[in-house]
């Protein structure tokens, strides 16, 4: 790490707890010498450390050994077949962070990162304004690592998201609003408490984490980009992040830098950037969500513009997909890999079949599509949609009677 | 009954980042009728505001969000949104999601 700097301006501040540009409000990055780096980060140094995200440490900004989350990351990169001959695509990978630890989504990433950052800093307590995934993130760790923690989401998230926060003895605040609302109640408080907000005075750092997710494809597919990759957008970050992931992966030769196209997934309830994009336009128009994946309900995206400056630079398209389109994603998925995705992986699957049907992610190419979290968390969602247990007496006679007539209907 | 009419009276919170401009002031009121008024009224009073909340075409910032009683401008009339007495006006820098 050399120092933050400011996405808009360029200006330079110190590695504190900070997060906007004093002069413009631009968010502030974190900034490396990448000179130094490629001396010590080579393919084969890579290879010979765990299995981690943290096996990117260089590139990761704390700035000594990290303490919070160090068994974070190198989730698994499916091939996927059967999907790929659902959807109709030469060859489709699964990079699959709805089994992250500890909690289940690819937030445990960033968290980790920021975590680690905050204790660096000196923080005794940690929180953060969630749309679910990353309050359960930061409950856990902030429990494993001794740190306070309160944690903002909307009132009415999914029950499974509340109680995975709730179990970690976290502080859990339901606000009676939308994200946007959380979010808008948490710059204030962030201003006013000396806490270590993770997506608000740490975000310079926290985002940082998502990289790991790109370097890791890249590392899995044999130190190669993909031709495309789909990423779901709430705020933008992560999409953003993926991108340069690649790009420094190219820049500290681990990778050629062969053509990547980097998509957008977004839910036709909450899809600011995704009809921005559509319609040719470098700005977004903020909206009210209404959707049931939840995780990516965020009608301000915070990132918006550079996610469509991504998405325009790597020649990528955006779609949006209905809450029936993601139930049926979400359950082919399941069908044809064994993965149970949440509600975002439902928006992913379905845009990237969109995308392919379309041809804007041609038949004959390649492509990782980025599944975030766990569908065991938001199990309403597909609640009803995927038919129910048939009961039976414990008797033999009774089940073949269940089969006879099953074999009835499927005749 | 004498007297110049007052524009409405309200109250505008300061975010961090701009608080040393304002003498670490959390909280101004301000009278103005819209919020392009209260922009300029914060310029009167504390010189250089202004170029920190709207670019030179006059557009405020795409990372500076303004909420007036808590909804965004966009929401709204944006800079022509009108103000009346006791409304409270927020600046928030944009947040990353979660």
């Amino acid at each position: 790490m050399k120092a933050l700097k400011c996405r808009e301006c360029g200006r330079e501040y110190p590695l504190e707890a900070t997060h906007v540009c004093e002069f413009d409000f631009g968010p502030l990055e974190v900034a490396y010498d990448y000179d130094r780096i490629k001396k010590s980060l080579t393919k084969a140094a890579i290879e010979s450390r765990p299995k981690t995200m943290w096996r990117y440490r260089e590139l990761l900004p704390v700035a000594t050994e990290p303490t919070v989350g160090r068994q974070v990351g190198f989730t698994p990169l499916i091939k996927a077949d059967r999907l790929a001959k659902e959807l109709g695509i030469r060859e489709l990978y699964v990079k699959n962070d709805a089994v992250n630890y500890p909690t289940l989504s690819f937030k445990d990433r960033v968290v980790s990162v920021a975590l680690s950052r905050a204790k660096e800093l000196g923080f005794d307590t940690v929180a953060c304004a969630s749309t679910g995934n990353l309050a359960n993130s930061v409950a856990a760790q902030a429990a494993s690592a001794g740190l306070k923690s309160y944690v903002f989401i909307p009132s009415d998230l999914e029950q499974g998201k509340i109680l995975n926060s709730l179990i970690y003895g976290a502080n859990v605040i339901g606000i009676k609003g939308h994200y946007d609302e959380v979010n808008r109640l948490c710059a204030e408080i962030a201003g006013k408490f000396g806490w270590a907000f993770v997506n608000v005075n740490m975000r310079p750092y926290y985002a940082e984490g998502s990289k790991s997710m790109a370097y890791e494809i890249a590392e899995q597919l044999g130190w190669r980009l993909p031709q495309h990759t789909i990423v779901p957008m709430a705020s933008g970050s992560l999409l953003t992040k993926i991108h340069k992931g690649y790009q420094e992966f190219v820049k500290l030769g681990l990778v050629a830098n062969s053509e990547t196209h980097i998509h957008g997934a977004q839910a036709t309830g909450c899809s600011p950037i995704s009809v921005a994009q559509k319609a040719g336009l470098d700005f977004f128009k903020p909206v009210k969500p209404d959707t049931i994946a939840k995780s990516l309900a965020i009608g301000t995206p915070a990132d918006g513009f550079y996610a469509l400056k991504v998405m325009r630079d790597t020649n990528a398209a955006a779609d949006d997909v209905t809450d029936d389109e993601i139930r049926d994603a979400i359950k082919l998925l399941a069908e044809t890999e064994g993965i149970f995705a949440e509600t975002a992986g439902g928006v992913t699957v379905g845009v990237a079949k969109k995308l392919i049907a379309s041809g804007k992610i041609p038949k004959d190419s390649s492509a990782v599509i980025c599944v975030t979290g766990n569908g065991l968390k938001t199990l309403d969602a597909v609640n009803g949609y995927c038919g129910k247990a048939r009961e039976i007496k414990p008797s033999l006679r009774e089940f073949e009677a269940l089969l006879a007539q099953q074999e009835k209907v499927n005749a | 009954m004498s007297g110049v009419i007052q524009n409405p009276s309200v109250k505008v919170r300061i975010p961090t980042p701009l608080r040393k401009l304002t003498n670490n002031e959390e909280l101004v009121y301000i009278n103005a009728l819209t919020v392009d008024g209260a922009i300029n009224a914060l310029q009167t009073r504390f010189p250089g505001i202004q170029e920190r909340l709207v670019d030179d075409k006059g557009e405020v910032r795409r990372f500076v969000n303004v909420y007036v009683n808590e909804e965004d401008i966009r929401f709204l009339k944006n800079r022509e949104t009108p103000l009346k007495d006791g409304d409270e006006i927020s600046i928030i820098p944009a947040i990353a999601g979660g």
